[in-house]
């Protein structure tokens, strides 16, 4: 033996084994366990579904109390026939896991604050953010809630029974492919998740505020109210609200008192001796343009004599995606639509008896409070004259190879205090935040839907949606007996004018919260005269509505606009109307806009270069089509004007504060109003008018436009390019430069990376004919081709007819591919 | 002869261990040093027997996996790797992993036996 080259060979293969066994730093975070990672019989080539795969099995469980068949369409859409209830939610929980289990447990991990445990300290920021908002905390609230009822809780168990058993029949080498990629393992499931990924989505809709109550707080500081009150104003001149303008409302049940010291302690500019600015979370806030639209005619507008109702919620475009289709048939009800992996029952869709489609609210519903602490123990705060002993509530965050980090948050009436000495950064430093949130409040959240899937009529429609709190949203509703209406439902706080819009006094009970306006005086409208009903996220109301629904920049304009022009002068409405309805992508905005700006443009002050762009602008069919350059210029244009606009303010604060929105800009131009801003402060020689601001922002968007036109990027599609981001935001497993026109303030409201995510038509009709699509596949494998198969459909505007079936009918349809059948013996 | 019994025993005794997935993916080591030492070789040729019998395995087993997929998440591997999206290379690179273990471990046990 020798002893030398042994000990060498030896020590080369240890070395070789444990480098290949590790997680090696890269570019964009840490490599896959290689050696794992690439064997053929563990790692990722286990993920490379055959692309003839068979889907069809028999499972037998004893968690079952009757049998289940499921059939498998060609599209991967699982049609699911159970013998009750609970047994069909079980077997939904089974699907969702066998086809997107990472996803559904890593949006949870994103909820809870734990993807430190998964990728290590880098996200520990996103972590604590999320701890300190209380997102678990509100979900236990849920759970609580949820458990109290037992038809729920038994649901809520028996589609984690489901997803559990998927999970419990994996062998190693068959769990998803991105476990493999990061290097961990699914853990079980249990209903709490599912509330948590109910928070992400509150969160997702309605928690802006977590950062824009910060930076408004810091314009108001600036600007002073008045200022404020021409950058972000509460009311809109072309506001065509969900309910028309002109309906009479009751008497407000709750009518909010203004505290007394409001001028001295809230509105006021600098109100605060000590005050510092708010600076911002470390976490991206939700999207702004996180909305929908939805609509529905009666039977009186369209070709067949029944009511059509559509709905697009846009979100962003994530790949897997947020949706997976299905149908689930019991004797207790027939359903089809879409369903969120980690939820049961079906979120937007149909049953025998009616559809219903749903946007966001955009209401205010979470609140910031700075508190008084009598010292950094965070034992006691001030509050109505006196010190109040505060609750404090732990949340571990742990840490991938380090120690685990406690937070320590203390609990107020006011809220979980977010901010404190601990959590801060230079600007919040001293300052103690509470926030107060619906999300917080007990819910019975996903009953709502639970009981949509069941109803039958209207009543069951209202009475469905009523216990929904949180978050805020527009329930369209159309029947087969011919009935439409609308209702924005949700936990709404009765708020005295600009409660809320900043972050408000935390020592007194006059800030706070004083009730929630009552199911019943929340915006809604049955079978109206005109025929249609619609949202898309503006304003539920005119003024006359009896509460005070916020700053306009909440709400976006011009979709809802264009929807209600539509739809008014359409008659004979059939699918395909909807469907290239859906896929519009004319820009009311640029309607308003463009003459605005071309007003102002002196074509005799530019370059031949910059005539010809603006040629372009005045000769665009003001339809953002991908081959349409004019969109690009007039994007490009009207950005370059609210820089010109409002910049040098801005800049000077040298503060995170709200850029205010677009159609307070053009707004404030058509009535010739709110010009002060127009004058650069930066210059001392002169006052420009809005007339130069148009000429300098002009001449600068044609510069950006050359060099964009060089780069062969001035087509629209081009210059939006959209895409379909993986959750990981890996390139290789996303879609990238989809040829697909619409953009903001546009009914196709495709952006970069956000839009439509799943677009839904259904004619009520005795068989009911309902067309669906989304960017996405059923399959959250990348290795699977039902990966990403509707992608390309839904850029080219084209739906799939959704396969409504009764049992009899699917057993014997050739678009059935696979049989799924679970059974207990 | 013995180089040719040696590459064979080395991939069937890597393939049966890796049917135990719940081992480590290197359980292959031991079964490749074992082969050395059962059928003993010189260094050089236990390394290229030990390389060759792991590397040809992987590469069968992976080629199987990927054209019954047709290429869809080699492809997207070979992007992440970064291997310029050719599955191809990912496909050599994964036998190269395996076979470069194996012969180091099969070199091994060359050296324990002598």
């Amino acid at each position: 033996m020798r002893i030398v080259p042994l000990i060498i060979s030896g020590l080369c293969t240890v070395g070789l084994v444990s480098v290949l066994n590790m997680q090696l730093p890269s570019k964009s975070g840490k490599t896959p366990r290689l050696g794992y990672f690439l064997s053929p019989q563990q790692g990722f080539w286990q993920n490379a579904e055959p692309v003839n795969t068979s889907f069809s099995t028999d499972i037998k469980t004893t968690d079952l109390k009757g049998k289940v068949d499921v059939y498998m369409d060609d599209r991967l859409v699982p049609h699911i026939y159970a013998d009750n209830d609970l047994d069909a939610y079980y077997v939904q929980g089974y699907l969702h896991a066998k086809f997107r289990l990472w996803q559904m447990e890593f949006q949870t991990y994103v909820a809870g604050g734990r993807l430190s445990e998964i990728v290590g300290e880098d996200r520990v920021p996103t972590d604590r953010f999320f701890r300190r908002l209380g997102m678990v905390y509100g979900a236990e609230q849920t759970l609580e809630k949820m458990n109290q009822n037992p038809e729920m809780k038994a649901t809520m168990e028996s589609y984690a029974k489901g997803v559990n058993a998927y999970i419990n029949s994996l062998q190693p080498e068959q769990i998803p492919f991105e476990y493999k990629l990061l290097d961990y393992k699914p853990e079980a499931w249990t209903p709490l998740k599912t509330y948590l990924f109910l928070m992400l989505m509150s969160y997702d809709l309605t928690a802006r505020g977590a950062s824009t109550d910060l930076q408004m707080s810091n314009a108001k500081n600036y600007f002073g109210l008045d200022d404020m009150n021409k950058l972000f104003p509460i009311v809109q001149d072309s506001l065509d609200p969900i309910i028309p303008k002109g309906t009479v409302y009751a008497k407000p049940y709750i009518v909010p008192k203004t505290p007394a010291n409001v001028d001295s302690a809230y509105l006021g500019k600098n109100i605060s001796p000590k005050f510092t600015a708010y600076n911002l979370p470390d976490v991206a806030a939700p999207d702004k343009d996180n909305g929908s639209n939805n609509w529905a005619v009666s039977g009186k507008k369209t070709k067949s004599g029944r009511p059509i109702l559509c709905n697009d919620p846009h979100l962003g475009l994530n790949l897997p995606s947020l949706w997976y289709e299905v149908q689930i048939t019991t004797p207790t009800h027939n359903t089809y639509g879409a369903s969120f992996p980690g939820s049961p029952a079906v979120i937007i869709g149909f049953n025998d008896s009616i559809a219903w489609g749903v946007t966001n609210a955009g209401r205010d519903v979470i609140d910031y409070y700075d508190l008084t602490f009598k010292d950094s123990t965070l034992n006691e705060y001030w509050y109505n004259g006196a010190w109040v002993k505060a609750e404090h509530r732990k949340e571990v965050v742990k840490v991938k190879g380090k120690e685990d980090l406690v937070e320590n948050i203390a609990m107020t009436i006011f809220g979980p205090v977010m901010y404190d000495k601990a959590y801060s950064n230079e600007s919040t430093e001293g300052k103690y935040l509470a926030i107060h949130w619906t999300a917080h409040q007990a819910s019975t959240g996903v009953k709502a839907f639970y009981d949509l899937n069941r109803a039958k009529n209207y009543e069951d429609y209202l009475s469905a949606i009523n216990n929904w709190t949180c978050p805020g949203q527009n329930f369209v509703f159309a029947s087969k007996s011919g009935h439409i209406a609308i209702k924005q439902q949700g936990a709404f706080i009765a708020r005295w004018k600009h409660q809320g819009d900043y972050v408000m006094p935390g020592t007194d009970s006059s800030y706070l919260w004083q009730g929630i306006i009552p199911a019943s005086e929340n915006p809604m409208i049955k079978d109206p005269k005109r025929e249609f009903v619609s949202s898309a996220n503006q304003k539920s109301t005119d003024s006359t509505y009896p509460y005070y629904l916020g700053a306009a920049n909440s709400f976006p304009l011009y979709r809802g606009f264009m929807i209600n022009r539509l739809l008014t002068g359409m008659n004979d409405i059939t699918p395909e109307d909807m469907q290239k309805m859906q896929m519009n992508n004319y820009n009311v905005f640029a309607e308003m806009a463009r003459p605005v700006l071309l007003r102002y443009i002196d074509k005799k002050a530019l370059s031949e270069t910059e005539k010809k762009y603006v040629e372009i602008l005045e000769n665009w069919n003001l339809n953002a089509d991908i081959k349409e350059k004019g969109s690009t210029v007039f994007v490009c244009m009207w950005d370059s004007l609210q820089a010109a606009v409002y910049g040098d303010e801005f800049a000077k604060a040298k503060l995170p504060m709200l850029w205010p929105d677009q159609p307070t800009l053009l707004e404030s131009m058509l009535r010739g109003t709110g010009y002060e801003f127009a004058d650069n402060i930066n210059t001392t020689d002169k006052t420009e008018t809005i007339d130069d601001d148009v000429m300098i922002a002009c001449k600068r968007a044609c510069a950006h436009l050359a060099a964009l036109e060089k780069e062969g990027k001035l087509d629209w599609g081009v210059f939006k390019d959209t895409r379909v981001n993986h959750l990981l935001k890996i390139p290789a497993l996303s879609r990238l430069h989809l040829p697909i026109g619409g953009g903001s303030n546009i009914i196709n409201a495709t952006r970069d990376a956000h839009g439509p995510s799943w677009r839904m038509i259904v004619q009520l009709t005795d068989d009911i004919e309902a067309y669906c699509v989304y960017p996405g596949g059923q399959s959250g494998n990348p290795g699977s081709k039902y990966y990403d198969t509707f992608i390309d459909s839904w850029a080219a505007g084209k739906y799939y007819r959704a396969l409504f079936m009764k049992k009899e009918e699917a057993g014997k349809s050739d678009k059935m591919k696979w049989h799924i059948s679970f059974s207990n013996s | 002869m013995k180089i040719a019994s040696a590459i064979l025993l080395t991939a069937f005794l890597g393939f049966v261990i890796g049917l135990y997935t719940s081992l480590p993916w290197w359980g292959f080591v031991v079964t490749s040093l074992l082969v050395s030492v059962a059928i003993h070789q010189k260094p050089w040729k236990a390394f290229v027997s030990g390389f060759s019998g792991m590397f040809l395995l992987w590469v069968l087993l992976a080629f199987l996996k990927d054209v019954a997929n047709e290429h869809i998440l080699s492809t997207k591997v070979a992007e992440i790797l970064p291997l310029g999206g050719s599955y191809f290379l990912l496909i050599l690179v994964t036998g190269f992993v395996s076979g470069l273990v194996s012969g180091a471990a099969a070199i091994t046990g060359s050296f324990l036996r002598k």
